[in-house]
């Protein structure tokens, strides 16, 4: 048998333990492949050494996932999905659990982190090319993971039951009533009645910290075996694994294990020390955390004058709200709205440039990305306030809304970026890459 | 710098170039408009948050719950069993009960046409400034079926219930031609007060509404500015009781943090000697 092949395991650092724990190691390696993958995926990873400031975000957000998953169990233990309970139970962990309060913050503050997190991350693989050929997989992945996480934010946002939370999943699970044909009973399906009640919270629930979460450690876990498979890129987008030593090392590789990991350890203490400012401090962020209006319980009768979803949502919404009408029908803007959260997938086929990383891109992509960028986080502001915002046009531009036509802008700024990639990044030009990484 | 870091800088500085302009009319905009009075509230106030939370139990706490705090819990702005007992417990058996009312929601809406809204963490929705200005603009409008008007909310459900104390005010309205000569008066009001215009063309009027005082209550002006201040302490205290606590455990944390960096970012150096 294959097992009983195996070398066995020495340890050499444990002094007086050395012995028993080497034949426990080898005991446990002949039955399981533990030493094996502790070697493939960190010991004898070879990362490349010219990781930068961008390349703390992909384990910051392996962290922040840990930590939503821990918090969230404690969560469970106190928090009951009833429409009748709900919102006195999230203020019973606030007040009466012992360090409740610390636990729901973590878990408020590190939603919020954890898009501000991927989304850096997204930004990272933008400006380095990290989805181009052979990381197509990994960027598809990654890909349903981000929808996975909205999808996990937006049931999560439900279950404390504030006028936001529960007018956020009307107009959210309203928007499949426009889908033709099929709509009204599709969202009545997933509300499991007529509006949002109940049966509504207690099938989020269910999503929340069961469905979704198993998805989401499935696809991470198929996000890090595709990365481990071809290797990570680096912010000079060339293949490190083209230069190897005599014993088959990358000559600008690393192991993971140790200097990865005790670089992203200070990352994460510093990640921690942004975090815990926040939670101590400022646990609301001005209410684009915690959002005032959540702190009035769920209301059917009453519409709040303005509903916004919070802020990782908000350039899709702002893009939903700025397509008008057509065919008296809300449909067009929803599924621009729907293609807008996934257009990102194709990527990899979109852009033609010869080179992956922005340092050897030229003055075309450069610019799309900066127009890309602004207009991304000017609809992000533009979602949270009112289209009244900025005051109207006069009337020889028929009376529009400022803040409307600016997101019209913005938006088709969204899309021309993507629609546009196959053409500026072919005829781009670009400077020579190295062949080995710079630094 | 990095190119990332180059590049990262400009795309800020094309997103700050694009959106300042845009918030500059929206900031001017907003000077005519009703400003909130700052609430001069202080959590670490023992007295402060003792007196309000008096205030509290003897005139809210009739109509509004506060269903999710324990009368217990003012043990914290150091209260003891007993005193809460003699003092603060009119319509509860225990200390360990919540704050809640014999009112009904059905007999509320039959009586004010809506449910007075449980206060527990109202603080935290409305803010401070926000209930510091309520409270201090109430007045006596015929029209209403409560008699009371208030001036940040208007045609509100609820009665001045704070009456006794702050004597019953009137709506003062002042008619100026100008929108420029209106804030210039506004500047002067003592209390809340807001601008709304009337009529059309030359016709146009700039009315500046305020509230005044014209049957005194048990309480000045001042006092009863104090009054409310204690009352809006509480309310933000009770929002969330630990609120002060979290703030000092979150110093801690912080200090330890900031060793783990020292020590992390050491690891890190001293490890990555060796890669060149």
């Amino acid at each position: 048998m294959a097992a009983t092949h195996k070398e066995p395991v020495v340890v050499t650092c444990i002094g007086p333990l050395n012995g028993p724990a080497s034949s426990l190691l080898t005991w446990v390696e002949q039955r399981f492949p533990m030493m094996e993958n502790w070697r493939n995926h960190l010991a004898e990873y070879y990362a490349p050494k010219n990781f930068n400031f961008w390349y703390y975000f992909g384990s910051l957000a392996m962290f922040v996932l840990v930590l939503q998953i821990v918090t969230g169990i404690f969560l469970t233990m106190h928090y009951k999905p009833d429409a009748s309970q709900a919102f006195a139970s999230v203020e019973y962990i606030m007040r009466e659990v012992p360090f409740g309060w610390l636990v729901r913050y973590m878990h408020s503050t590190g939603a919020s982190a954890f898009f501000i997190v991927v989304y850096l991350h997204m930004l990272r693989g933008l400006l380095y090319g990290s989805y181009r050929q052979p990381r197509e997989l990994i960027w598809i992945f990654g890909m349903l993971i981000y929808l996975c996480l909205m999808a996990e934010a937006f049931f999560g946002y439900l279950l404390p039951w504030g006028q936001m939370s529960y007018w956020g999943a009307q107009v959210i699970v309203n928007l499949f009533t426009s889908i033709p044909f099929i709509g009204p009973d599709l969202s009545l399906w997933i509300r499991g009645d007529y509006v949002v009640s109940d049966a509504t919270l207690n099938r989020f629930f269910a999503f929340h910290v069961i469905a979704i979460p198993l998805v989401l450690l499935g696809l991470v876990t198929a996000h890090l075996l595709a990365l481990h498979e071809v290797g990570s890129n680096n912010p000079d987008g060339i293949e490190i694994n083209d230069h190897k030593d005599a014993k088959g090392r990358p000559l600008d590789g690393i192991p993971f294990h140790p200097y990865y990991i005790v670089k992203d350890a200070y990352g994460v203490v510093v990640f921690l020390i942004v975090f815990a400012t926040i939670l101590f401090f400022m646990p609301e962020m001005g209410g684009y955390f915690l959002e005032y209006n959540n702190f009035i319980p769920a209301d059917p009768l009453k519409t709040p004058t303005h509903i916004a979803p919070v802020w990782y949502f908000t350039p899709y919404y702002s893009i939903l709200r700025a397509v008008p009408p057509m065919f008296n029908s809300q449909f067009p803007g929803v599924a621009v709205f729907g293609i807008a959260s996934v257009i990102m997938i194709l990527l990899p086929w979109l852009d033609r440039s010869p080179v992956k990383s922005i340092r050897y891109k030229g003055p075309i992509f450069k610019s799309a990305l900066t127009v890309f960028i602004v207009a991304f986080l000017v609809l992000g502001y533009l979602g949270t306030v009112p289209t009244s915002e900025w005051g109207q046009f006069g009337e020889w531009l028929g009376g529009v809304d400022r803040a409307t036509v600016v997101a019209r802008i913005c938006s088709v700024a969204y899309f021309a970026f993507f629609i546009l990639m196959p053409w500026y990044s072919a005829i781009d030009k670009t400077k020579v890459v190295p062949q080995r990484v710079t630094g | 710098m990095t190119q990332a870091a180059k590049f990262f800088s400009r795309a800020l500085a094309c997103f700050t170039l694009v959106v300042a302009p845009i918030f500059i009319p929206t900031a001017l905009a907003s000077s005519g408009e009703g400003k909130l009075d700052r609430a001069p509230i202080d959590l670490r106030d023992a007295a402060s948050l003792q007196s309000g939370a008096k205030v509290f139990v003897n005139y809210c706490l009739n109509c509004h719950a506060a269903s999710m705090m324990r009368y217990n819990r003012m043990r914290d702005l150091g209260l003891s069993d007993i005193q809460i007992k003699d003092n603060l417990l009119f319509t509860a058996e225990k200390v360990g009960e919540m704050m809640n009312v014999g009112m009904t929601r059905k007999d509320a809406k039959e009586w004010f046409g809506a449910a007075p809204p449980d206060l527990s963490v109202l603080a935290r929705a409305r803010g401070a400034d926000w209930l510091y200005t309520y409270l201090r603009s109430f007045y006596r409008d015929p029209a209403t079926p409560t008699g009371w008007n208030n001036l940040l909310f208007e045609k509100v459900a609820m009665p001045h219930a704070l009456w006794p104390l702050s004597g019953q005010a009137a709506l003062d309205v002042r008619e100026f031609k100008t929108d420029e000569a209106a804030i210039a008066a506004k500047v002067q009001t003592r209390t809340y007060s807001r601008i709304d215009e009337s009529g059309e063309g030359d016709a146009k009027l700039f009315l500046l509404k305020s509230t005044k005082i014209v049957t005194p209550g048990a309480q000045t002006a001042a006092q009863y500015d104090a009054t409310v201040r204690d009352l809006v302490t509480y309310l933000v205290w009770m929002s969330e009781p630990d609120q002060l606590y979290r703030k000092h455990v979150g110093i801690v944390v912080l200090y330890v943090l900031l060793i783990l960096l020292v020590l992390t970012f050491a690891l890190y150096k001293n490890f990555w000697k060796d890669v060149h």
